[in-house]
């Protein structure tokens, strides 16, 4: 376990965490915990109950999901500093995929529970958490859209 | 960088005899994905050796099968050999696909301008390509490896449909064994064998290792492909003058004559294909154009 300031340094100059006030930070730090996986080592499972969410310091994980014709299908994978997931904050918070480590990875892990409650005691920093999340959300929708536009299929460099 | 200088820098004039082909013969094909293919061509005389800056084109004209533009995808230092990268879309290219080694076909060319390679050393360069897109910018990447201490951190970004339609797969590979390039591929898709990365290419911008006040970025994919990637290099902080697109409309002439490649104010033949970001904005943002 790292000690807590250094811990709020990390978190402070992490991405997602840019610009939040220093009692904010505190209160982050409070719910984090540091863990790693294995190559191979399953985060998490889809219908497993979603109580933490998780911010790659150091590794890779692919979200997937299971079909029975073709096996885990990887529909996007995360690297260092990447955020993931969203259902630790909404009902049922329960996961809807599958996540796996693709190689060693080093993760923050933060306790869903925890961030909730503190979400919910104070709005302020819970508005602060759901613009953060949004964010991501809105990134993921992004990136999902031109995924599912096929582009280099139907793409023709080379118009004729 | 100056924009306007780096454009005039980068523009090359087309041949003297900017209509009339050059013979070449097909030395071979090389399949590259299930519906890409490089031609490699040798001029016919052996005296002639055709000198191009990366990113420029060739119209290729496979005898009786009409005539196209492709970007030429080989190492500018090797003058006596030519080669194109594409895929099957229409009947031209589907005449290209079916020579043979030893067939002679027509070449016009070199046209067009050039990515910014010389103008850009001493910055980092950040290649972003999608699919197809990334053989218009091999040359461009042979050449700054070629000259690799001139250059900052070099770092390919590299999105693909699927595993299977990576294009040039042993030299990406060969670049990602290198210690002085940080090579990114991504594919749309992928089934339980594929252990690489999984995404649109414009996820990977923000985490790539670049100076972003110090980085000439090139861009070359499908339109919408690059319109995304701009906005994630911009977010980013990289200058607009110093993201760099290769532009594609239906070209015929090559020498900004006939009007079939009109954009907006430019010919995409003679004025680009390459142009830095800031000049076709308002272009782009035009769905009419």
């Amino acid at each position: 376990m790292v000690e807590t300031h250094s811990l709020e340094t990390i978190i402070k100059e992490h991405p997602f965490f840019k610009g939040l006030a220093e009692p904010y930070v505190k209160l982050v730090a409070g719910c984090v915990t540091n863990a790693r996986f294995d190559p191979g080592q399953m985060v998490f499972r889809t219908g497993e109950a979603a109580d933490h969410f998780y911010i790659i310091r150091q590794g890779r994980v692919g979200l997937e999901i299971w079909s029975a014709e073709r096996g885990p299908i990887t529909m996007q994978t995360f690297g260092n500093d990447d955020v993931f997931d969203w259902s630790w904050l909404f009902p049922p918070y329960r996961w809807q995929f599958d996540a796996r480590a693709l190689e060693l990875t080093r993760v923050f892990a933060l306790d869903a529970k925890c961030l909730r409650d503190k979400c919910d005691k104070d709005h302020d920093f819970g508005y602060e958490m759901m613009k953060r999340f949004s964010t991501i959300m809105i990134d993921r929708l992004e990136a999902t859209r031109i995924q599912l536009l096929d582009l280099y299929k139907t793409a023709t460099k080379k118009p004729e | 960088m100056s924009t306007a200088e780096t454009e005039k820098q980068s523009t090359v004039s087309a041949s003297h005899e900017p209509m009339q082909p050059a013979i070449c013969r097909v030395k071979q094909t090389r399949r590259e994905t299930r519906d890409t293919f490089t031609l490699e061509l040798e001029p016919v005389d052996k005296d002639l050796h055709i000198r191009f800056q990366p990113g420029q084109f060739n119209m290729l004209y496979p005898f009786g099968g009409g005539e196209s533009a492709i970007s030429i995808s080989g190492n500018p230092a090797e003058t006596r050999k030519l080669l194109h990268t594409t895929r099957v879309v229409g009947a031209v290219t589907r005449a290209l696909y079916h020579l043979k080694p030893g067939d002679t076909m027509g070449v016009r060319g070199p046209f067009g301008t050039a990515w910014p390679v010389e103008k850009s050393k001493g910055n980092d360069i950040v290649f972003v390509a999608g699919g197809i897109g990334l053989a218009p910018l091999r040359p461009a990447i042979y050449q700054v490896l070629a000259n690799r201490e001139q250059y900052g951190k070099i770092v390919l970004l590299y999105g693909a449909r699927s595993p299977e339609d990576i294009c040039y797969r042993r030299e990406i590979e060969k670049w990602s064994s290198r210690l002085d390039v940080e090579v990114f591929v991504t594919v749309d898709r992928a089934d339980a064998g594929w252990r690489g990365n999984v995404g649109v290419v414009t996820t990977m911008i923000r985490r790539a290792p670049f100076d972003r006040l110090n980085t000439v970025a090139m861009v070359c994919g499908p339109e919408i492909m690059m319109h995304f990637t701009i906005l994630e290099l911009v977010k980013r902080g990289v200058a607009e003058q110093n993201v760099f697109v290769s532009m594609e409309r239906n070209m015929k002439c090559g020498v900004g004559l006939c009007g079939h490649c009109q954009y907006g104010p430019h010919f995409i033949c003679k004025d680009g294909p390459v142009f830095s970001f800031d000049r076709v904005k308002p272009w782009i943002e035009h769905r009419e154009i």
